[in-house]
């Protein structure tokens, strides 16, 4: 029913060919413990469908998790720096512990340039382009997390390997 | 809770019904209040209940989009000032939820979002403009979360047509 209103772009996160036979792309929140839970069902996806391409964009709920907005700020500081899969696993990761003080710590783990990312966090540099990527959620139907597409049509199943993998062999 | 299969809940061009409810223990809220504003009317079942929760949750990071179509988000359950103070503390919600708790459902019955088969309220969203007229509704089956996307459609509409400046 739902369809992603936003396509994927030069703007997007993404792992695999451009011009794979299946995008899956997820709406998520790094401190949301669904989605902690969905990312090993994610990359074992990876590994096992081949022509696959994944996309990951931010859907904080603030409100409801404390650190999440902060959270996806970091990975995108750590993507102004090249390595957003490597926070983008480490915050799945430890999505328990997102205070200011782990993600420095994280960002200093993964080799990141720490005082660069600490200033980017301060000034809230990437607050327009998280916020882009929930609105573009909201205006696609996204009504919690984690939501996944699977070229571009909501998956309405849940988030576990089966259902994610029945829906993508239907697709190709 | 089971589904009802076809809710009766009042359409675009309807006026909207009037009413005044509690909001927390000592403080009510009117419709009328909200004359020359829009208003994002969400009905939905019962505090706590999981897809409530998301809801709730969603609306709440979305009270800035709706403030920019000069609307106001007012949530409506058969739950009582309490219970409602108690989600909104552990939810931290910026918007107020308003107690249709006694006559209990009489609001939701002036909207036709009253499931009197099990005595919750529908999940049901009414756009009401600045005139207090109903400019779009939508019942979701209760287990669904409807989102906020025809929400923000219908307000973008009304700042188009320029009703409410």
């Amino acid at each position: 029913m739902s369809k992603l209103t936003m396509p994927v772009g030069e703007r997007d996160h993404s792992q695999g060919p451009e011009d794979a036979a299946v995008t899956l792309l997820e709406y998520g929140d790094y401190e949301c413990p669904h989605c902690a839970a969905a990312h090993p069902v994610v990359q074992e996806i990876q590994r096992r469908v081949g022509d696959l391409r994944f996309v990951y964009r931010n859907f904080p709920l603030s409100e409801s998790h404390p650190h999440a907005e902060s959270a996806a700020e970091a990975a995108e500081a750590a993507a102004s720096q090249d390595q957003f899969w490597e926070m983008h696993d480490t915050l799945f990761e430890h999505y328990r512990s997102l205070d200011d003080g782990h993600l420095i710590g994280y960002a200093a783990q993964i080799g990141l340039d720490v005082n660069e990312f600490e200033r980017e966090l301060r000034e809230r540099t990437h607050e327009d382009r998280v916020r882009e990527d929930f609105m573009s959620g909201v205006r696609s139907g996204v009504n919690g997390t984690p939501t996944f597409f699977i070229n571009s049509v909501r998956h309405n199943g849940s988030a576990d390997l089966d259902s994610l993998l029945d829906a993508i062999q239907q697709m190709v | 809770m089971t589904s009802q299969p076809f809710p009766h809940i009042l359409t675009a061009g309807t006026p909207a019904p009037d009413f005044t409810l509690h909001s927390t223990p000592d403080q009510t809220v009117s419709l009328s209040e909200f004359r020359g504003h829009n208003v994002v009317l969400s009905f939905y079942p019962a505090d706590w209940s999981p897809v409530c929760g998301d809801q709730a949750a969603l609306y709440n990071e979305l009270l800035s989009e709706f403030r920019k179509h000069d609307a106001s988000l007012l949530g409506i359950s058969v739950d009582g000032a309490w219970c409602h103070r108690a989600f909104t503390e552990n939810r931290h919600l910026h918007y107020p939820l308003l107690a249709d708790f006694e006559p209990k459902g009489a609001v939701a019955r002036s909207y036709g979002a009253y499931r009197e088969h099990d005595g919750y309220t529908e999940r049901a969203l009414f756009v009401i403009d600045g005139e207090g007229m109903i400019r779009w509704s939508y019942c979701s089956p209760v287990g669904v979360n409807p989102g906020a996307e025809g929400i923000l459609e219908a307000l973008e509409e009304l700042s188009a047509k320029g009703v409410v400046q």
